[in-house]
């Protein structure tokens, strides 16, 4: 009994001093800083206002029933039960996003690698050139339109004109209606809008490999590109790499505005839909907010959680 | 012949490279980039296609009659209608310029320190923004619409800018880059006396300009595309590209004007690339996530 109403007591004069100063060299270390804070201040004062926070507020919201005129009420996991136990377009949605992240994810970051990789080859004039050509369309806004006459239903479309033409069909196909044929074209156009920044990256970092690496590795006995390719390009881009599987892998989750622009919203019978589709369906036309946002936490969890496990697995590469 | 263009073609003096395997990945690498550039192309024939080309059957690729009647067409069209076509222009450059340079700034003044000092939360700070590269501002859409109304910028400029001004990949790319500036430029300013805004702006800034034309190439064409999303209701405060979009709406009889604004809206992205190609490349080349 003693012991006990003792021990606080001589812990606390123990700790005191300590935790004292430690709050002081936080202070002094603060002070000392002070400018860096300020810089950084505006910059952080809108990440935080605009990014981090709504994350949190996300997150509490999908945990209630909110529409926007009624005040929340708190309904425990209930949204996340009818989501993922009831709500079978979810299901449509959950499914075509992952085609989306299992194709058009890895085939858009082999290709920015790929593509990267055979221009690097070229001279550096037809190389800035190249580059352009495979980099314009992710930086042309919103020229996927021009897919729209491609795939156009009628007969004027390009793809059915020339399948015409050449006697393939008799008569035009409905590209963008049938159920069909959606979504390989949705990941078409996205393949064709994929190589942006990680393609800049990966030409990058091709460049900056060092020339000595290289020629050390021939004398050593690489014989050919790939092998060259797999023993000291891959292992000395690794950071590169990294970076950009991080950009394609949250790009191919994402997938909405093409999907809208191509198919629709909603598209036939759901054929284009995506968790970001659905999330703006509840979130900007049903007004179910604290659904919308559990919408939003699944995508935050499935997106945080495929790069995390990339990151691991890249860590890997060429080891 | 043939060997003499790839010669010509490849870079000069590379180990280990066999002509036929060469050969087979330029056939590859042109293949791709014709699907790669002829939509672009033919968006470019397009818009200067006169009315009876552009209905043509079977469609054609390449304009035979150029004309200029659309870009005329779509000043006409646009003189008349209840906003001018200068209003959605001017709305437009607005966001973009003010979002790019402000993002600029911005995001290099916050990099600044991250790059080169360690203080109390910058490495926790580092790694949230870091983590932000992994999401999409989708998921965030729906608190993001309450905070904005909550400031009461539904329906101003401030909704689509401000929020682009702390676009997670500008900072981390600006960081990495700055980086590689000597520690010893930074001390050597700091012996002079230089207070940490002067050396901010005099030594930093000057050093990564590079990375200005990269973080303008990541910012401009988002901004330059924007259609003013949920936030914007009023006609007089829409955007280019939202224009665009009322125009298709208008139907075949606007395929041609249509075309016409298509090109504007590609067209300067692109040439910001062109013009600011190398520096990107020098900046994207730090770009790179360490372990």
């Amino acid at each position: 009994m003693q012991a006990e109403t003792i021990s606080p007591a001589v812990s606390t004069d123990l700790v005191h001093p300590k935790k004292h100063s430690k709050l002081a060299n936080l202070m002094r270390e603060l002070k000392k800083n002070k400018h860096y804070y300020i810089l950084m201040s505006p910059y952080m004062l809108i990440f935080f206002a605009f990014t981090v926070i709504p994350v949190v507020i996300s997150i509490t919201l999908s945990f209630f029933y909110f529409n926007m005129l009624e005040f929340p009420r708190f309904i425990g996991w209930q949204n996340y039960s009818r989501l993922l136990l009831n709500d079978d377009v979810f299901m449509i949605a959950m499914r075509n996003t992952f085609l989306f992240a299992v194709f058009s994810g890895p085939i858009s970051y082999i290709a920015c690698f790929l593509f990267a990789w055979i221009i690097n080859e070229l001279s550096p004039k037809v190389r800035a050139i190249m580059t352009l050509v495979f980099y314009a369309p992710s930086i042309s806004g919103n020229v996927f339109f021009i897919w729209l006459i491609v795939f156009s239903g009628d007969r004027y479309g390009y793809l059915n004109g020339f399948l015409i033409k050449w006697g393939f069909i008799l008569e035009p196909i409905q590209w963008l209606t049938n159920e069909k044929y959606i979504l390989p074209i949705i990941m078409i156009v996205q393949l064709w809008l994929s190589l942006g920044t990680s393609f800049l990256a990966f030409i990058a970092g091709l460049q900056t490999i060092d020339k000595s690496i290289i020629e050390a590795g021939a004398i050593d006995g690489i014989r050919n590109r790939w092998q060259e390719l797999w023993f000291i390009t891959l292992p000395s881009m690794r950071p590169q790499l990294m970076f950009g599987a991080v950009m394609q892998i949250t790009g191919s989750f994402a997938v909405a505005d093409i999907s809208i622009a191509l198919a629709g919203f909603p598209s036939v019978n759901y054929a284009g839909h995506t968790i970001v589709t659905h999330l703006m369906d509840y979130g900007t036309i049903r007004f179910e907010m604290g659904y919308a946002s559990a919408i939003a936490t699944v995508l935050f969890v499935i997106m945080l959680g495929t790069n995390m496990l990339t990151q691991k697995l890249l860590r890997r590469v060429g080891e | 012949m043939a060997a003499k263009t790839l010669g010509a073609l490849r870079a000069p003096r590379k180990l280990n490279r066999s002509f036929t395997v060469s050969f087979i990945l330029f056939l590859f690498l042109a293949v791709f980039g014709a699907f790669m550039v002829l939509p672009l192309v033919y968006a470019i024939n397009n818009a200067f296609k006169p009315l009876d080309e552009l209905f043509i059957f079977p469609p054609r690729f390449f304009v035979r009659n150029p004309t200029t009647d659309n870009f005329y067409d779509l000043v006409a069209l646009m003189g008349n209608s209840w906003v001018p076509l200068s209003r959605y222009i001017v709305n437009t450059l607005f966001i973009t310029i003010v979002g790019t340079v402000g993002h600029i700034i911005l995001a290099s003044a916050a990099a600044y320190p991250l790059a080169k000092f360690r203080f109390p939360g910058s490495k926790v700070l580092f790694s949230i923004v870091v983590m932000s590269l992994m999401f999409t501002g989708h998921v965030t859409a729906i608190p993001n619409y309450m905070v904005m109304s909550w400031l009461g910028w539904i329906n101003t400029h401030a909704s689509i800018i401000i929020p682009s001004l702390a676009f997670p990949l500008g900072l981390f790319l600006m960081k990495q880059f700055m980086e590689q500036i000597p520690d010893a430029l930074l001390e050597a300013a700091k012996i002079d006396g230089a207070s940490e805004y002067r050396i901010y702006a005099q030594i930093v800034m000057p050093n990564v300009k590079p990375a200005w034309l990269t973080l303008m190439i990541l910012q401009f064409p988002a901004l330059w595309g924007s259609d003013g999303g949920n936030f914007i209701y009023s006609e007089n405060l829409k955007t280019l590209h939202y224009a665009l979009g009322q125009i298709t709406a208008g139907g075949i009889a606007r395929a041609g004007v249509g075309a016409a604004v298509a090109l504007i809206l590609m067209i300067v992205p692109i040439t910001l690339f062109i013009i600011s190609q190398s520096n990107v490349i020098q900046t994207m080349a730090t770009s790179g996530m360490k372990e």
